[in-house]
């Protein structure tokens, strides 16, 4: 806080113009900092890329090289070679995929329901909504494996897939964003005769698009993430998701940094570039599902 | 009339059902089903006997029991409030930024939040690797010279982890409180600022009350998110020795997958699944006490 107390500027009048340049100091000063901690709080993911295109014996030559000497993408072919890496992206791509779309078409569908329409049961399936936000999927690891089990689903697409399509949270904000749409669109479209399928699909979601995009894709991101149960439903590499496989799957030998950092980069990559691509809509996103309106 | 109520609640059921059946089959019945489980000796898959309360009584004086419950207490200690305080302390220091400036400070606080925990792991696995990590540049002065494991030292486990995990997360607090931030009006900052009141008092006197509500909100977030940690404990733990570090969702893990007890795994994901819901009812009831004010 130091440099807090040297910007604060000089309580007395005559001394406010020496008070000022004081205060631009301490702003620079402030700027420069919140710099420098910025680049090491990148520095970790900068330094993973870096050492996976570095030759393994490189990696461990004493000494910090920023820079690899000889750009060498040997890490990335034998991770290509050697693990089932291209098998585990379609497996996540495909699990994260089918997540998306079912978390967004059952939230939609749900949200507008709950929005739009009065039916015996409402209030009671908003209030489930509410709870099931606060459970704690972790508890549940046992039972779904069990039931993943009876339904002979562990080690399959759908295994992995079933238990991550609660999403709560998802729901709320569509019925926010449904509720807040002008009734008269939904009524000026009910006197041409469109039944409430049409409505949502030709009225409410088109006008709601961007918040729609914007949770398919921290769905997405979320899906591509998580570790616990896929790593639980998938026991064999040939299921494993990319997060879980590159932890699970390692050289019995030696140090080898670059190919564990080249695993490390494919699997951050997706989520990484969707992430930077579309950077509003993610941040949009999350403020949204935790409640705060961004 | 009635036959257009009729074909609304057929449409409300229609785009309830895949969600309400999602969440019956995925959601209500295995909750059920641990509740049951927890009460027989049955292994993790097949049947088993109704034993009452033998679980809860074998497992609350299991000395791993209390190891993860302190574990798990632990690492709340250590992660919670500092990273709430330096979430804090960048979201403003981003927050007098403007343009490209704060775009790219931003996206460098924001873009390991995106990362599986897996990658963070890998990464922060070499960069403390106890013979070619960068940290042993920084380990060795205070070591007398010789290198050192921080994930194999017990004592260091918790507190590197933690690092780790504030390193993780930290940007989806900030994001919390730039918003929280950007709602608090100039014309206050502008006031003092007439009143000569310095850079501190501004904080002290204006932004941590006005900001407090936030606060509270990231502060409970994380708690109950910290409750249920598991990935990173688990992936930083392997090939060394597990049980010292173990935490709550590990304990659950080890109980049921690695030593075929379902019951009693279930009894120990009952309690935890009890206080997480306890802590989110509070939670729930505080911030509606506020909204209400």
């Amino acid at each position: 806080m130091s440099v807090e107390a040297l910007s604060r500027p000089a309580p007395h009048a005559a001394a406010r113009a020496r008070g000022d340049r004081l205060i631009d100091l301490g702003g620079l000063v402030l700027t420069a900092l919140t710099f420098v901690f910025a680049l090491m709080a990148i520095f970790p993911i900068y330094w993973a890329v870096v050492t996976s295109f570095k030759s393994e014996t490189e990696v461990i030559a004493s000494g910090i090289s920023l820079w690899p000497q000889r750009f060498n993408t040997e890490a990335y072919e034998h991770i290509w070679r050697n693990t089932n890496i291209g098998m585990w992206y379609i497996n996540s791509l495909i699990t994260s995929l089918v997540i998306t779309a079912g978390v967004i078409v059952s939230s939609a569908g749900c949200a507008y329901a709950l929005s739009q329409l009065e039916f015996p049961g409402r209030r009671l399936i908003y209030i489930l909504i509410l709870a099931c936000f606060m459970v704690p999927m972790q508890a549940l690891i046992i039972n779904h494996f069990v039931l993943m089990a009876q339904f002979k689903l562990l080690n399959t697409w759908a295994g992995i897939i079933l238990p991550q399509l609660i999403v709560p949270v998802t729901i709320i904000v569509y019925k926010q964003f449904f509720d807040s749409v002008p009734k008269e669109f939904r009524e000026a479209a009910q006197m041409d005769n469109a039944g409430h399928f049409k409505i949502l699909f030709r009225i409410y979601l088109p006008m709601n698009w961007g918040i729609t995009s914007a949770l398919a894709i921290i769905t997405f991101i979320g899906a591509w993430n998580s570790f616990l149960w896929p790593f639980l439903a998938a026991t064999g590499e040939a299921t494993m998701t990319v997060p879980v496989g590159i932890t699970q799957v390692k050289d019995a030998y030696g140090i080898v940094y670059a190919r564990l950092m080249a695993s490390a980069v494919m699997a951050g990559l997706p989520v990484a570039v969707l992430y930077l691509l579309f950077q509003r809509r993610v941040t949009q996103a999350i403020m949204l599902s935790a409640g705060v309106k961004g | 009339m009635i036959r257009d109520k009729r074909a609304e609640y057929l449409t409300a059921l229609a785009l309830v059902g895949p969600f309400v059946l999602i969440y019956g089959v995925l959601f209500v019945w295995p909750t059920i089903q641990m509740i049951m489980l927890s009460f027989t000796n049955a292994p993790l898959i097949g049947p088993g006997e109704w034993v009452g309360f033998d679980n809860y009584l074998k497992i609350l004086s299991h000395r791993l029991f209390h190891n993860a419950t302190w574990n798990t207490v632990y690492f709340v200690l250590l992660t919670v409030v500092p990273n709430t305080l330096i979430s804090l302390a960048i979201a403003m220091a981003v927050n007098r930024l403007s343009g490209w400036k704060q775009g790219f400070v931003m996206a460098c606080f924001f873009l390991p939040y995106i990362l599986p925990v897996s990658v963070v792991y890998l990464t922060w696995n070499w960069i403390i690797d106890v013979q070619y990590g960068l940290v042993q540049y920084l380990v060795r002065p205070f070591n007398g010279g010789e290198p050192l494991s921080l994930t194999r030292t017990i004592p260091f486990f918790m507190p590197t982890v933690a690092v780790v995990t504030i390193w993780w997360t930290l940007g989806f607090n900030v994001l919390l409180f730039i918003a929280g931030l950007r709602n608090i009006s100039p014309e206050i900052y502008e006031a003092a600022a007439l009143d000569d009141a310095g850079r501190w008092r501004q904080f002290t006197r204006i932004t941590w009350p006005l900001i407090w509500p936030v606060t509270a909100l990231v502060l409970t977030i994380q708690l109950i998110a910290q409750l249920k940690i598991f990935d990173q404990v688990y992936l930083f733990s392997i090939g060394g020795r597990q049980d010292p570090t173990i935490v709550m969702v590990q304990y659950i893990y080890k109980l049921a997958f690695q030593q075929n007890k379902g019951g009693e795994g279930a009894a120990a994901a009952t309690i935890l699944f009890a206080v997480i819901i306890i802590l989110s009812v509070l939670q729930y009831q505080a911030l509606r006490a506020r909204g209400a004010k």
